[in-house]
């Protein structure tokens, strides 16, 4: 079968699908409505067996296309993303279309107001297709742990996606839409990204806001752009970031702008190389780290490897932290105001069995350690202790950045792994978010690129990793690792075949 | 650290889930095989540092006392399981407000 | 249980006077339809988030300076419990870091009782519990409205210094007063603004060392505070005389009972997984915040009882038990601005006291507006004799409720103070009706002056001057010796 490929602006994959399709858009060479057509017969042809999207808002982004195309008759500019089709991950909220999280609690909810991003997305001219599969609650790194099933990676239909944004992954993999939305709590954009040969883009901690986003760890969550070229992504971030006094932990800054430092290359650069990300990594993807630090280095960066050993010790850190804050913001959901309800004779019955139907076993299992980690007794010898390991993964980076500009590693320990490969095994499905994880717990930003070809012709992502704001250098990177980048390794791909 | 039925049964009542038998016995085995690798992180040597509880270091972040338009009560009440003259309804409580 | 000593500690929740809620836009209205007060963040719907009120801030940084606290940087934490009227199931509340520590407030007697903290949390929503005649237990269903979640409250705790029911009467009464004063809340007990527990517990007098201690709840009104300890004091006791022993629980307080019960809360629902809110960032009170909160900070109660006994009372201890009681009543009516301006304009501070904290007090708005010349004029009347203390008492009731000058008001209750020859007259014929009392007294019996006096006030119906009598009785003695 064929990828939807007519709707990309013409370039075989590569380049700025969303930028291209804004401007045709904007000059009035194509229309919102034409370019949202063929989006939506994508979806409608290929989605079946990918299963990207829990909901495709036709009537509503029908609406959307149709006030764009009337803006641009009217000789207005409906912004840097008109006409731009975009998919947001389920759990981002959307006024009158249900947002599930993938999850059967929420079931029937209907969420009265958009998250911010969405506002500004909207507000930009971009045209929401509709709400992709997640983990539930975005607890998981393959997609497997949604209510709804599985998503598929278009790459090989017998592999996941990555997670917990697969949908959003695979859909912007699949070519279905340019750019979508996902959340990154320990690495799930950039993981899922990595598997599905998109790039995938986690800003500082408070540079998004996070009002609107249904809460997994809220001192871990950020949102974030996942993208067929790092230009769609700046653009999106641009887009989507900046102050917004809804969310007390925004930043008050404006948005980083960093497609502006696209051209500028990474001539004398400092990029640090970080070894002990390599030991355990998969050759495919040890050799796409080692190949991306000879490009920068070709480029006149300064590479050197770093070895940051504590940076490892969050994974374990960040298994009590996480599910500690998820305990608490997966309280509400006890069948009162919303969602599911499940009866009992009384009100706690009535909670127990509400949860115990509406959540899947790995929310439960991380509600449970949690709980436990914060009840009397145990909270300094976990949570305590997480807290103080998280202190010293920041100190780590921080010492490391002053040698460094930015830093690099393989975003995922593998390649796309086939279904079912670690359902069974929770500790090694925490595993593949051993090198993303610790950028969230210090709050930095991080980005994967597709860089290369690994075990099985599947695409491999390199992560660039920079301290606190550092975004523009992470983007300058990033686009020098793109133009050097390996084209077999990066979506879209014709849907369901391999390279 | 080893998790037995019983503790995991008693996280479950304060986590206000209903487990089976055998949801306790699994959950006990693949919590206590995620608490021993979580404990790995008493290796690291964290003598004399100071918890880190949030990345973002911002302080006094206040908002004017300014009112702001409420929902419609139908909205408000759109997705209650259950409702009653403008309240939500839920079966009756037993113990009261610790 | 005498040999006993009942030792108190109270928390107070207070409701701040704030236009919205603690972390949203939502008006901060009590009485409004149910569940017409919500939005997003005080339903806890998916995705919210809260931003904290810079006001509530302010206002519970202003009943922290007046109860001397000191004001400290402070971080809010999650306090997690499942309860149907807690919209996110968990509670944020400064918990171990909280905004102020270590105050005290003064009672009207002068005791100091210590303050060890006053936090901000937020309040939860209202549950009704229906069927099975409104026994909690015995109910059938609950419905709940969530217009009250989310309200912006200080939580006030006292150390345990309170002794016995009166003294946290007076506490909670003086509390309500302060927080009245700055504006802070407006202390409605009775629609539940104001919400007090009392943790109770007993001890052998003389000993040092506190008892275990009961937290009872549901205390709707200073009269069932009173009852509530007292009751609960006396089971405490009656159990350990029994050589019984107290257990640390929480009771709830029954008013038609009369009585405390066990509320048997399950054990885990202590557990409330503190940990610091991540949606919230660090309130470290700076100086503009801290000059907002001490900014136009009133006068307090105890300041104003100082200034009022100070003009009244060359010295501290020249102030009666008596005189306390008037000087209390008279601030806590805020009737204290009357008697100064009054004293001003030359009336006896100590007769302007009297008169304030006992007629004027039965009509206190009323008093509150009184013009102090006309106050300070009728005084003036009675300190010369113009008038008696019992017109002058009329008189002041009159142009309390009616208004006017009090000299004419005076004239037109026919108050004329008795002429010279007239009182004369009234004299002689108390001194012609009662012969042998008369003798006495010509014979040295001074004490019978009272009586002989009391015959002329009553012959002519409290219109003699009662000065102007006692002079010339004394006078008549001289007289008759000379
Ligand atoms: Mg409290
Ligand atoms: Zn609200």
């Amino acid at each position: 079968m064929s990828a939807p490929t007519d709707h990309r602006g013409g370039s075989a994959g590569a380049g700025a699908l969303a930028t291209r399709i804004a401007s045709a858009v904007r000059a009035g060479e194509l229309s919102a409505s034409e370019i949202l057509g063929r989006a939506l017969e994508g979806i409608a042809e290929h989605d079946g067996e990918l299963h990207c999207f829990n909901l495709v808002t036709v009537a509503e982004a029908r609406a959307a296309a149709e006030a764009v195309d009337r803006r641009v008759a009217a000789g207005e500019d409906p912004g840097p993303l008109a006409g731009v089709p975009v998919a947001l991950k389920d759990n981002l909220c959307t006024r009158g279309v249900p947002t599930t999280c993938s999850s059967r609690i929420l079931e029937g909810w209907v969420p009265p107001y958009d998250a911010t991003v969405v506002s500004r997305l909207l507000a930009a001219g971009a045209v929401v297709v509709g709400k992709t599969n997640l983990d539930e609650f975005a607890m998981g790194s393959s997609t497997e742990h949604s209510a709804f099933g599985p998503t598929r990676n278009p790459w090989d239909l017998t592999r996941v996606p990555g997670g917990s944004s697969g949908g959003s992954a695979a859909a912007v993999a699949a070519g279905f839409v340019p750019v979508a939305l996902g959340s990154d709590t320990g690495g799930s954009i950039r993981q899922p990204a990595a598997l599905c040969g998109v790039v995938g883009v986690k800003p500082t901690y408070g540079v998004v806001s996070r009002f609107g986003l249904v809460a997994f760890a809220s001192s871990l969550d950020q949102i974030g752009p996942l993208a067929a070229s790092v230009e769609d992504a700046a653009v999106v971030l641009e887009v989507i970031g900046g102050h917004d006094e809804m969310d007390s932990t925004s930043l008050p800054l404006a948005s980083p702008s960093c497609r502006d430092v696209l051209a500028e290359g990474v001539e004398g650069m400092r990029v640090g190389v970080l070894a002990d990300m390599l030991a355990d990594a998969s050759p495919g993807c040890v050799g796409a780290v080692r190949a991306a630090a000879e490009a920068l280095a070709a480029a006149g960066a300064m590479v050197e490897e770093v070895s940051v050993p504590e940076l490892l010790h969050g994974l374990s850190a960040y298994y009590v932290v996480a599910p500690a804050e998820a305990s608490s913001n997966l309280a509400r959901y006890d069948g009162v105001r919303y969602g599911l309800r499940v009866e009992g004779e009384d009100v706690e019955t009535m909670n127990a069995r509400t949860r115990a139907a509406g959540f899947g076993p790995e929310v439960k299992r991380r509600v449970m350690l949690g709980t436990y980690a914060l009840s009397a007794g145990y909270y300094e010898a976990y949570y305590g202790q997480a807290q103080r390991v998280r202190a010293v993964v920041a100190r780590a980076f921080a010492r490391a950045y002053e040698r460094a500009d930015v830093l690099l590693s393989p975003t995922s320990p593998s390649v796309a792994f086939p279904l079912g490969e670690k359902t069974a095994d929770p500790l090694a499905m925490y595993l593949a978010d051993l090198y993303t994880i610790p950028s969230n717990l210090a709050g930095h930003p991080a980005m994967s690129v597709p860089f290369a070809v690994g075990e099985g012709g599947l695409p491999v992502g390199v992560q660039v990793l920079a301290p606190a704001l550092g975004e523009r250098e992470m983007f300058r990177a990033g686009a020098v690792l793109e133009a050097a980048a390996d084209p077999r390794g990066r979506a879209p791909v014709a849907t369901g075949t391999r390279p | 650290m080893r998790l037995s039925a019983a503790e995991v049964a008693h996280v479950a009542r304060l986590a206000r889930l209903e487990l089976s038998a055998e949801d306790e016995e699994r959950f006990a085995g693949q919590l206590s095989a995620i608490l021993e690798h979580v404990e790995t992180m008493r290796r690291l040597d964290t003598s004399g540092v100071e918890p880190l509880s949030h990345p973002a270091d911002l302080r006094n972040v206040l908002r004017r006392d300014a009112p702001r338009p409420c929902l419609d009560r139908e909205d408000a009440l759109a997705a209650a399981p259950a409702a009653e003259g403008g309240r939500f309804a839920v079966p009756r409580v037993l113990g009261e407000e610790p | 249980m005498s040999g006993w000593e009942v030792v108190v500690g109270l928390e107070v929740h207070a409701e701040l006077s704030t236009a919205t809620k603690l972390f949203c836009g939502c008006p901060n209205r009590f009485g409004a339809e149910p569940n017409t007060l919500v939005c997003p963040v005080c339903l806890g719907l998916p995705g919210s988030l809260p931003v904290l009120n810079r006001r509530a801030v302010e206002l519970a940084m202003r009943i922290g300076t007046a109860l001397h606290c000191e004001i400290r940087p402070s971080r809010f934490h999650r306090k997690n419990y499942f309860y149907p009227d807690m919209p996110k199931d968990y509670q944020i509340s400064q918990y171990d870091e909280p905004v102020n520590v270590d105050g005290y407030l003064e009672l009207p007697g002068g005791k100091r009782i210590g303050i060890e903290r006053a936090h901000i949390e937020e309040d939860t929503g209202k549950t009704t519990h229906l069927g099975g005649g409104g026994r909690i237990h015995d109910a059938e269903r609950a419905l709940v409205d969530y217009n009250r979640a989310g309200v912006p409250l200080v939580e006030i705790v006292s150390r345990p210094d309170v002794r016995g029911a009166e003294e946290a009467r007076a506490y909670v009464g003086e509390l309500r007063a302060v927080l009245v004063a700055t504006g802070v809340s407006d202390g409605r007990m009775e629609e539940g603004s104001l919400r007090v527990d009392a943790n109770v517990s007993v001890r052998r007098e003389g000993s040092e060392g506190l008892g275990t201690r009961c937290e009872v709840k549901n205390l709707n009104s200073l009269r069932s505070l009173g009852r509530a300890i007292e009751h609960e004091a006396a089971r405490q006791v009656a159990l350990m005389e029994a050589g019984g022993e107290v257990l640390q629980e929480t009771r709830h307080w029954n008013e038609d009972e009369g009585r405390t019960s066990s509320m048997r809360s399950k054990e885990e629902s202590h557990d409330y997984r503190y940990f610091a809110e991540p949606d919230l960032v660090a309130l470290v009170p700076d100086d503009e915040l801290i000059a907002q909160a001490a900014a136009d900070l009133p006068m307090l109660p105890a300041d104003r009882r100082r200034r009022l006994a100070g003009l009244v009372a060359p010295a501290p201890e020249d102030v009666s038990v008596g005189v306390a009681d008037q000087i209390a009543t008279a601030v806590s009516l805020g009737l204290d601005d009357l008697v100064f301006a009054s004293a001003a304009l030359g009336a006896d501070a100590r007769l302007a006291l009297a008169r304030a904290a006992n007629e004027a007090a039965q009509v206190p708005d009323a008093a509150r507006v009184l013009d102090p010349a006309a106050f300070a004029a009728l005084l003036g009347m009675e300190a010369t004799g113009r008038l008696s203390a019992t017109q002058s008492k009329s008189v002041l009731s009159e142009i309390l409720v009616h208004g006017g000058d009090p000299a004419e008001v005076a004239s037109g209750l026919g108050f004329e103070a008795l002429g010279d020859d007239a009182t004369e007259a009234a004299v002689a014929a108390v001194a012609a009706a009662h012969p042998e009392e008369w003798g006495r007294y010509l014979g040295g019996e001074e004490k019978l002056a009272q009586f002989l006096l009391g015959q002329v006030m009553r012959a002519t119906k409290g219109k003699a001057n009662g000065k102007a009598v006692a002079a010339l009785l004394a006078a008549r003695r001289q007289g008759d010796r000379a």
